[in-house]
């Protein structure tokens, strides 16, 4: 196994690793964490598609790294609109998790 | 086996075990802490991949500044009472069984790669020279992908005017509230008048040097922002005002100079964002060195949040 497919695989468990948090935590904050952790792991298999397009004396195809830095720049913009989102939500309602527990449901109400 | 691939999977351990632990540890702050540390082993990884440029993106943007958003976010959901809803354990089992099939789905075509590996690297390298750059991925962003950066940098400024609309009414066009510490203790205060001097000629340096070789606007950009933060969170200076003219100016000179000269490759060269022939270069550093300011700016405001104090006269 190359070290291109090494990076590969670990892009493929990252979007794993991300895909868990994203599901099992309650907190926003560490949804919106685990979902750049998702966002790095398809970036890192983009790259590495990348890689595996090396021609014409390059170390890897530019157009996907572009696109790469580019897709960079565009998770941060809305990471920091999710961000201000979930502390207007703390604003408002004092609770730092989204969980649909019936006692919450109940407080939602009141 | 060659010391280069101990270091790989040594690499690529260490990304995992960071990265899980981002997702498990119990406490938000530590998961940031990981975060910054995942952001900055991520980069490695990309070196790894002849990536530079996107490794100086990962570094600084990735890691740095959603770190520092982050962080942010933490220290002011201290206020916040923290409820321990912990997910069950079918849950847990459920969701792990699915992430698994995920994975599998993704490694299986990274195995078997198909036999042609489409590429557009020899077409890129035989059109670069026309636009007199030296760097390829910045020939892709700013001449045969120009749109895709031009509207790039409008997603920044929507997102800028997302944040701020979610300002509470009487703040409006007030000072973000921007508090990572307390109290800023003498080291940081130290580091914020030592540091952005470099900071700033280092900056400035990669956007020039992006034409040729690893750097640009963006990394550029994010490291001027990186110093007028750090002079922000030391307290030295305050975060501005969102409504003064300034600001608002140097948010859009970027995108508009970017547009301007987009709309004068109509008149001039026969398509939008085509460059006039000999004129490129000059063009594209124009443009970039404009953006590194929007950038910076934009970023800076990103990261300072919505403003929550209204302006005092």
């Amino acid at each position: 196994m190359n070290a291109t497919t090494l990076f590969g695989l670990c892009g493929a468990a990252l979007v794993g690793i991300g895909l868990y948090g994203l599901i099992t935590n309650p907190e926003p904050l560490r949804k919106i964490l685990a979902f750049n952790l998702l966002g790095s792991g398809v970036f890192l298999l983009f790259g590495v598609i990348a890689r595996r397009g090396a021609a014409a004396g390059l170390g890897g195809d530019p157009v996907p790294q572009a696109m790469v830095i580019t897709a960079i720049v565009v998770a941060f913009a809305a990471t920091a609109m999710a961000i201000a989102l979930v502390q207007r939500l703390w604003d408002e309602t004092d609770r730092a998790s989204i969980g649909s527990d019936s006692s919450e449901t109940a407080e939602e109400k009141s | 086996m060659s010391i280069a691939s101990v270091f790989d999977i040594a690499l690529v351990a260490l990304i995992l075990t960071i990265g899980a632990s981002a997702i498990l540890v119990r406490t938000a702050f530590a998961a940031v802490v990981m975060f910054v540390v995942y952001g900055l082993l991520l980069s490695m990884a990309w070196v790894r991949l002849h990536a530079v440029d996107v490794a100086l993106t990962e570094a600084a943007i990735g890691g740095g500044m959603t770190g520092l958003l982050l962080l942010g976010a933490v220290a002011r959901s201290r206020s916040v009472n923290v409820d321990s809803v912990r997910v069950g354990y079918p849950l847990r089992l459920a969701a792990g069984a699915l992430c698994a099939l995920v994975v599998a789905g993704l490694a299986i075509p990274i195995l078997h790669p198909p036999e042609a590996i489409p590429t557009l690297a020899p077409t890129v390298m035989e059109n670069l020279p026309p636009s007199g750059l030296g760097n390829p991925v910045a020939g892709v962003l700013f001449v045969f992908r120009a749109l895709d950066t031009l509207l790039e940098k409008v997603v920044l400024l929507l997102a800028l005017l997302g944040v701020w609309s979610l300002a509470p009414d009487h703040a409006w066009g007030g000072t973000p509230g921007l508090q990572v510490y307390a109290r800023p203790d003498p080291t940081l205060i130290f580091l914020a008048q030592l540091l952005p001097p470099v900071g700033i000629v280092f900056g400035i340096y990669m956007c020039w040097v992006g034409a040729k070789g690893p750097g640009g606007a963006f990394q550029g950009g994010t490291v001027l922002a990186a110093m007028w933060l750090l002079v922000i969170v030391a307290g030295l200076q305050r975060a501005p005002a969102i409504g003064r003219l300034w600001l608002r100016g140097l948010l859009v000179t970027g995108p508009v100079l970017f547009l301007v000269i987009g709309l004068a490759g109509w008149v001039f060269a026969d398509a939008f964002l085509a460059y006039p022939a000999g004129y490129a270069k000059p063009l594209i550093v124009a443009v970039e060195a404009a953006l590194t300011l929007s950038i910076a700016v934009a970023l800076g405001m990103l990261a300072a949040g919505p403003p929550v104090r209204a302006q005092q006269q």
